[in-house]
């Protein structure tokens, strides 16, 4: 029986952890750019701007990540957008992330004392220079823990993509429950286990990167 | 460095000028060309103000203040906290915009532009064009955390006035050298006194070359042990001449000995103003008697 388990089931789990960790690389880049482009659009100087962003970003943190991305699979064929499974989980967890992450964005913005920005007008810094070169590398040190934090949420949200039949971890994990229903908890725990340890692997970066911008200032 | 400063007695300036201060009398040449260039008008002032006003809400801050600082002209604001002298210099380096009233730099309109002869707000392109020509240094340093003392300095030379890497460095170094500094250039500001941020600070504005230097209570910040290496440093810079100054600051000694001309605002407006050699020896309003009256208590009792 524990032969069956290790031999024959965890590779087979374990054949849905590049789906798993793709999933998550492409939806946290997804995630990323569009935290800073809905963080920075929110801070913007035109009203219209900072609106629109605002709208959006209540509509996508409104409603349900699984329901997003059922709308995306499912709907979006009927209206002439087919799209297949992995941009599909792509697009609705990078979306979703990227609203949350928005927030981190436009807060460590916030969070950058004034003076800086005075000290970049009186160098005649333009805006973008002064929020490329001044602004934002001293924010960036303030987004990463929060940031870990919506990785690992982001990490666990991709099993979500089970239910459009994406080959990912927990996919391809429940596949197998209905031939090995006697090995039911062995199965579970060892989802945990493996959602656990990418966890903590993504953690271990992050803790990385703090250490890195660290480095040398403040 | 002299921290202490007498101020000599009202009264017997009026009789005997040259006598009371021994310190004061060596300041008594720097009757400023520029004022009496000004006399003559025939030189066009570096920065104009024209009856600014700026109000906070409520609070009304500058209450209509007419100034001209002529090309080369070191001009002090001096004044009680709450004054508007701030305001002054931050109206000045495009940091708040005037609620009325203009503001000229070199000849050309600061927060407006006309447009088909009409005379409206500024935009980001012409405040960047105008910027070009002014400097500050702030209370608090402001230097940039996250950038060694040598990128502090080159930073803006390279993405403002797109200056090669190589040529920002040797002009930067020369600048930290300016201000004693040169051998902190791997350091980071954290890493050092308020007094060297202060200097560091110096060198980063000085580096832009700007026609109009703000200077902002760049000592009230700082461990007063600091202040004489700062001060000295912005003494150097001014005996170079060519640039315009406007010094806000508490250090009536350093208005005296490094102004031209020392201006005294109370209450958003300009009470009074004057060569040092008179403002400080015989002042005529009563509140900037009063003013350097409680400045001398404060410093006898320090």
């Amino acid at each position: 029986m524990i032969e069956v388990y290790f031999e024959k089931i965890v590779p087979l789990m374990l054949r849905g952890v590049p789906m798993t960790v793709l999933l998550m690389l492409y939806g946290t880049l997804l995630a990323a750019v569009l935290s800073f482009v809905f963080g920075l659009a929110r801070l913007s100087r035109f009203a219209a701007v900072r609106g629109t962003a605002s709208v959006l970003v209540e509509l996508i943190r409104g409603t349900s990540l699984i329901v997003q991305l059922f709308w995306i699979y499912y709907a979006l064929p009927h209206l002439g957008v087919e799209l297949p499974k992995l941009p599909a989980a792509v697009i609705a967890i990078g979306v979703n992330y990227g609203a949350y992450g928005s927030e981190i964005v436009r807060s460590a913005i916030l969070a950058v004392p004034r003076e800086q920005r005075e000290a970049a007008i009186a160098l005649n810094f333009n805006s973008y220079q002064r929020m490329r070169h001044i602004i934002v590398p001293q924010a960036l040190p303030r987004m990463l823990p929060p940031f870990g934090n919506l990785q690992v949420e982001l990490l666990k949200g991709t099993a979500l993509a089970y239910f459009i039949g994406l080959g990912e971890v927990f996919y391809r994990t429940m596949t197998q429950l209905n031939y090995y229903l006697y090995l039911l908890v062995p199965i579970f725990t060892g989802l945990l286990v493996i959602y656990f340890a990418l966890s903590q692997l993504v953690l271990l970066l992050y803790r990385w990167a703090e250490r890195r911008l660290a480095a040398g200032r403040m | 460095m002299e921290i202490g400063f007498e101020i000599v007695e009202v009264g017997s300036v009026v009789n005997e000028p040259y006598e009371g201060g021994g310190k004061l009398s060596m300041h008594m040449h720097a009757v400023p060309l520029a004022e009496t260039a000004a006399e003559r008008g025939s030189v066009r002032p570096m920065v104009r103000f024209r009856n600014i006003r700026k109000s906070f809400g409520e609070l009304e801050v500058l209450k209509g203040v007419d100034l001209d600082i002529l090309p080369g002209e070191k001009v002090a604001v001096i004044g009680p906290s709450g004054s508007g002298k701030t305001t002054l210099g931050r109206l000045l380096m495009t940091l708040e915009e005037p609620t009325s009233g203009t503001i000229e730099v070199d000849g050309e309109y600061l927060w407006h532009m006309e447009k088909r002869g009409k005379l409206v707000r500024a935009d980001e392109k012409h405040l960047h064009r105008m910027r070009s020509k002014i400097g500050m240094v702030f209370q608090h340093f402001n230097l940039f955390p996250h950038m060694t003392i040598l990128r502090n300095v080159t930073e803006a030379p390279i993405r403002v006035l797109r200056m090669r890497r190589n040529e920002a460095e040797r002009l930067a170094l020369e600048m930290l050298d300016k201000v004693g500094l040169a051998d902190k250039r791997d350091n980071y500001p954290s890493q050092l006194s308020g007094g060297e941020k202060q200097r560091v600070a110096i060198a980063r504005a000085l580096v832009m070359k700007p026609q109009v230097m703000i200077f902002d209570e760049v000592t009230s910040a700082l461990d007063p042990e600091l202040v004489g290496e700062v001060l000295a440093v912005i003494k150097e810079i001014a005996a170079d001449g060519k640039m315009t100054m406007l010094l806000i600051t508490h250090e009536m000694e350093f208005a005296r000995d490094v102004a031209d001309r020392v201006i005294f605002i109370a209450d958003g407006r300009i009470v009074e103003q004057g060569p040092p050699s008179r403002i400080f020896t015989q002042p005529e309003s009563e509140r900037l008697q009063s003013f350097l009256g409680r400045f001398r208590a404060y410093r006898a009792g320090r």
